[in-house]
């Protein structure tokens, strides 16, 4: 049986008519206990087993699924990653998600296909200059590789934008983080769910938690449409639908679900090497592997739990990507969806114990939650298997809420949400 | 492009309105407000999955209003002016 994948083994399958390939992880019906349950087989809900068997050593783990594992907010993303934020508190978090990223091929024996090449964001006029000299500033005190880039350095980058005189939205400059760039998101689903097999995870799909079991005000387990599973400590990392299980908890969340679309273009040959981001109309931009323009735009304002978008947000980016890339006029659409995201009023992500001890949750990473898997699984796992925080998850409290402490990444790094 | 009924101007474009929070959702008027409870009426959201009493800005005409609308299936139920009935 071949499990480790690697060139040899690739040739070896080669001879042997590819028999000898396992899947890439099991399908178990539950057990009735388990040490720590996870809710939620996302990208975040994942890592968090992972990161439980591996820096924990906490082995007896169910990852539990209402659809099929990545189907969620994880295989609907643009699958940029980045850590380009503005307060020491959200970098020390999004640089340690793209520290891991860095290393995440080698380290789950599994191609996440990385490509750090590197994401503009642009400015449009003398006072968004200015506010991108801060920026940049900002996040080289802070420690993570930023340039500012004269208008000439970006048209040598982008040489398809429309840098005429008539340009509705001019470049006076950008700032660029060269590290940043795209992962292939299905397969970081898929490559921490084969290596959070392999410790002995256990993956549950099409299994929805209905509630949570409590015994004298402590959570000690989930109910489900397979039957009750207990455990001691329970995690709940289900992005939009946070708000659900809170509710199933007896708690409610600073949170409101809202739809975020993205789109694809039909395959072209290469254009576009790098992430390109207007926070001028709200549009972003990146060319996939398969060579699709991967379109992505602000959020549809409206609260709503339907994965459809609407279309006044669709036009605004497509509008705003046409004005940037006239030649990108030529290509037709693919395919257009949403995913449910989780908007925190600060734009920051929640990570705690809940106020139903026992439970704890990853949630509130809005329209942002892709590039933070590694460190959302990290951290919810070190909360899970210690009870504490760690020094990075310590600032992303539900306590900021009622202190004033927030980490407005709103006003900070001009995030459109 | 879904139309919402604003309770003053009568169907009119999703695009000219602006989500406000939950219905009921009361101003604390006590002496001593807690920061849990100023925390509460601040931040802390409902977010329900289906039907939905929600406030609303129809920003064309500057009028707040309630509007009840499935957060799901995006199926509105009705909106009411807000001197309508129970609100402060």
């Amino acid at each position: 049986m071949t499990r480790h994948y690697s060139a040899l083994s690739v040739f070896k399958e080669g001879l042997n008519s590819q028999k000898g390939w396992q899947k890439a992880w099991r399908s178990p019906e539950p057990k009735k206990r388990y040490d720590v349950i996870v809710v939620g087989g996302g990208g975040h809900g994942l890592a968090t087993a992972y990161y439980l068997a591996k820096n924990h050593g906490i082995r007896n783990v169910a990852v539990i699924e209402r659809g099929w594992i990545g189907g969620g907010n994880t295989g609907r993303n643009t699958t940029v990653v980045r850590s380009n934020y503005f307060f020491p508190q959200s970098v020390a978090l999004y640089d340690l998600s793209l520290k891991l990223f860095e290393k995440l091929s080698s380290e789950l024996n599994y191609n996440i296909m990385l490509s750090q090449r590197g994401m503009l964001s642009l400015a449009h006029s003398m006072p968004e200059m200015e506010m991108a000299a801060r920026s940049a500033n900002a996040m080289q005190i802070n420690g993570v590789d930023a340039e500012l880039l004269s208008r000439d350095q970006v048209r040598e980058l982008l040489p398809l934008y429309n840098f005429s005189k008539e340009s509705r939205y001019p470049v006076h400059g950008a700032v660029i983080q060269r590290r940043a760039g795209t992962a292939r998101h299905d397969a970081v689903a898929w490559g921490y769910a084969r290596a959070a097999d392999r410790f002995g995870v256990d993956i549950i799909q099409n299994c929805e938690v209905q509630d949570f079991i409590q015994n004298g005000g402590i959570c000690c387990g989930v109910r489900t449409t397979k039957g009750e599973i207990l455990a001691d400590r329970v995690g709940v990392a289900v992005a939009g639908h946070s708000s659900q299980m809170a509710e199933r908890a007896g708690f409610r969340l600073p949170v409101v679900s809202y739809a975020l679309q993205a789109c694809v273009s039909e395959p072209v040959k290469p254009a576009l090497d790098t992430v390109v981001l207007s926070p001028a109309t709200g549009t972003y931009v990146s060319q996939s592997d398969k060579g699709e323009m991967v379109v992505g735009g602000g959020l549809d304002r409206i609260p709503s739990y339907s994965q459809r978008g609407n279309l006044p947000v669709l036009e605004t980016a497509i509008a705003g990507l046409l004005e940037m890339f006239p030649s990108f006029r030529q290509l037709k659409l693919m395919r257009q969806w949403s995913g449910i995201v989780d908007v925190v009023p600060d734009s920051s992500p929640i990570l705690d114990e809940t106020p139903l001890p026992g439970l704890f949750i990853n949630c509130g990473w809005g329209t942002g939650g892709f590039k933070a898997i590694p460190a959302g699984g990290t951290l919810l796992a070190h909360l899970l298997a210690t009870g504490r925080h760690h020094d990075i998850s310590r600032p992303f409290g539900l306590d900021r809420f009622s202190s004033g402490r927030l980490i407005d990444e709103a006003a900070g790094s001009g995030i459109t949400h | 492009m879904q139309l919402f009924p604003c309770p003053f101007c009568g169907p009119r474009s999703e695009a000219e309105f602006h989500f406000g929070g939950d219905a009921g959702n009361v101003r604390p008027d006590e002496d001593e407000v807690s920061a849990d409870r100023w925390s509460s009426y601040l931040y802390m959201r409902h977010n329900q999955k289906g039907m939905s009493p929600s406030i609303w800005m129809h920003m064309t005409c500057g009028e707040l209003f309630q509007l009840d609308r499935d957060t799901l299936t995006h199926s509105v139920a009705g909106s009411k002016a807000l001197t309508e009935g129970g609100h402060r």
